[in-house]
């Protein structure tokens, strides 16, 4: 048997358990990182395809500031890590817009946008409106609530009409509710604040270039990241967790465990009881269209696009594959770039069911997945970009897809709808983190990662 | 350590976490807090470096003494004139 032993073993080289590490190193802690594939990344990783790098998550980085903005969550965690804001070449969003039932709003980095949008399309709302800017900007939505709080029913209670409420909630519900038809108040203000308040943006060359400087980060600071390392099983003992033993039966020991694999998986790896009905029901299907010119010569002027054709956010498992009123389309090349772009790239997402893409066979999946495209290319050619004319390439993934790479049950995306806060379990020492314990998104990964390592050694040691 | 080098010692530590603020101008005498954007996550990250480079332990029952420059180097001074002074790790 191997006598290798570390402080700390993170599972997954995802977003959350690069954080972690990182603060870790940072502090002296010896800190072994276990991916199970070649790259780092987890949920925001990429790919070769013909000579193209695609990112397989990224529409935008929320949360953007500016360099030395105080107090902006940015800020702080790029602190956390030790990353100049410089590093991430972030180029922001030119506007985006929400369309949902023939209504529709655009919003930028500049909330100032938003509001104007808001006074000619809601002419009534303003003073609603101005309420709920208001609340949001003061409320502290890191502190727990005593019991839960409707996202739905706070803006009802704040006088917003029906229709404002669902355009604002479609952006939102989509880009982090593991709830279904609803978010937690707390998660709207703070999703609010980071798609509204502060922004979209995008690191330069895509997610490439933040998880170089993640990895790079962990190796100056004397971490290791394993790679093709699949953890098969959580080692503990009556006094808690005391290593993990990979799939190729080596064993190797250390006093703490953070997982970032999901509380499910994690319990499955650890041998304590599953419950599957806690595992999200939050996952994709996403379309990419490479195109011949950039998104702006041809007609879209959108960095993301939100579009609902019913009245009301059906945020829910849809029951066939795909649901077939949403959808959100990102043209990663209308980001401010250094290079201008020479073409054009369209993202298309829909919220998905996992059991409906894995119950079809393999004759039957790729004719799903051209439909699911299709679908999604009609619906932009309504908006008034059909990418299908333009395309040099496409792509597709599906559920099945994201389950398979980042190993979440059901291929779960927002992790799930009950999180762990404070990322403990019933074995002492085994720490979750990620989309279980905390936020979603890049900038929420990051901060569950911090957080994590910083409560549950960083802090205790340093007081 | 001299009393001039603690001083340099810190801002060496406030440098590596904070690099995007200015200190060439910061008064020894005024809360730190009130002239660069420090949180509390940032100060708890001044302690951890503190031990990490030069064994320091500071108690959080004596934080507040750590508020201005000044008070950092009156706390600091008994355990770090002993000490060599460790910049840019």
């Amino acid at each position: 048997m191997s006598t290798e032993r570390q402080d700390v073993i993170v599972i997954g080289a995802g977003m959350s358990g690069l954080a972690a590490a990182i603060r870790l190193a940072q502090f002296d802690q010896r800190v072994l990182v276990l991916e199970q594939h070649a790259l780092p990344g987890g949920l925001n990783s990429f790919y070769k395809r013909r000579g193209r790098r695609l990112d397989t998550g990224l529409h935008a980085m929320t949360n953007f500031a500016r360099k030395g903005a105080r107090d902006a969550p940015l800020t702080k965690i790029l602190r956390q890590l030790r990353i100049g804001h410089d590093e991430l070449a972030l180029g922001e969003q030119g506007h985006s817009r929400i369309t949902l039932a023939g209504l529709s709003v655009r919003f930028s980095n500049d909330i100032a946008l938003l509001c104007a949008e808001i006074e000619r399309e809601f002419p009534g709302e303003r003073d609603a409106f101005a309420r709920l800017l208001e609340c949001v900007r003061s409320h502290d939505p890191f502190r727990p609530a005593a019991s839960f709080v409707s996202a739905r029913a706070q803006l009802v209670a704040l006088g917003l009409g029906p229709e404002l409420a669902e355009v604002l909630l479609l952006p939102i519900l989509s880009y982090g509710s593991a709830l279904e038809q609803d978010a937690e108040w707390n998660d709207f203000v703070i999703l609010f604040r980071s798609l509204f308040l502060e922004g979209f943006a995008r690191p330069e060359g895509g997610i490439k270039r933040l998880l170089d400087i993640l990895v790079a980060r962990l190796s100056e600071r004397g971490g290791v990241l394993r790679r093709n390392s699949t953890v098969a099983a959580i080692l503990s003992g009556p006094d808690g967790v005391r290593g993990v033993r990979l799939e190729d039966g080596t064993e190797i020991e250390c006093t703490h465990v953070l997982s970032s694999a999901g509380r499910v998986e994690t319990a499955r790896l650890a041998g304590l009881p599953v419950r599957t009905e806690e595992s999200g029901w939050v996952t994709l299907f996403e379309a990419l269209w490479i195109l011949k010119r950039p998104s702006r010569e041809l007609g879209c002027m959108e960095t993301v696009h939100f579009c609902c054709d019913e009245p009301r956010v059906p945020w829910r498992e849809p029951e066939g594959r795909i649901e077939p009123s949403i959808g959100i389309f990102c043209a990663s090349d209308n980001y401010a770039t250094q290079e201008p772009p020479v073409e054009g790239m369209l993202r298309a997402t829909a919220i998905a069911n996992h059991d409906r893409w894995c119950e079809i066979d393999e004759e039957a999946y790729p004719i799903a997945k051209r439909a699911a495209c299709d679908h999604l290319a009609d619906m932009s050619a309504r908006l008034g970009l059909d990418p299908r004319p333009h395309a040099i390439d496409s792509d597709s993934f599906t559920p099945r897809t994201i389950r398979r790479y980042t190993g979440h049950a059901r291929g779960a995306v927002y992790g799930s709808p009950h999180k762990y806060r404070d990322g403990a379990t019933p074995i002492p020492r085994l720490i979750l983190i990620g989309n279980d314990q905390g936020l979603v998104g890049i900038t929420g990964a990051l901060l569950s990662g911090i957080t994590m390592a910083n409560l549950h050694l960083l802090h205790a040691r340093a007081t | 350590m001299t009393r001039e080098e603690i001083v340099e010692a810190i801002k060496d530590i406030i440098a590596t976490i904070a690099p995007d603020e200015d200190l060439s101008n910061l008064k020894h005498d005024v809360r730190l807090r009130d002239q660069i954007a420090l949180d509390s996550m940032d100060f708890l990250d001044i302690v951890m470096e503190l031990r990490k480079r030069y064994g320091v332990q500071v108690p959080e029952e004596d934080y507040k003494e750590l508020a201005t420059m000044d008070g950092c180097v009156n706390y600091l001074y008994p355990q770090l004139s002993t000490k060599q002074l460790k910049v840019g790790v």
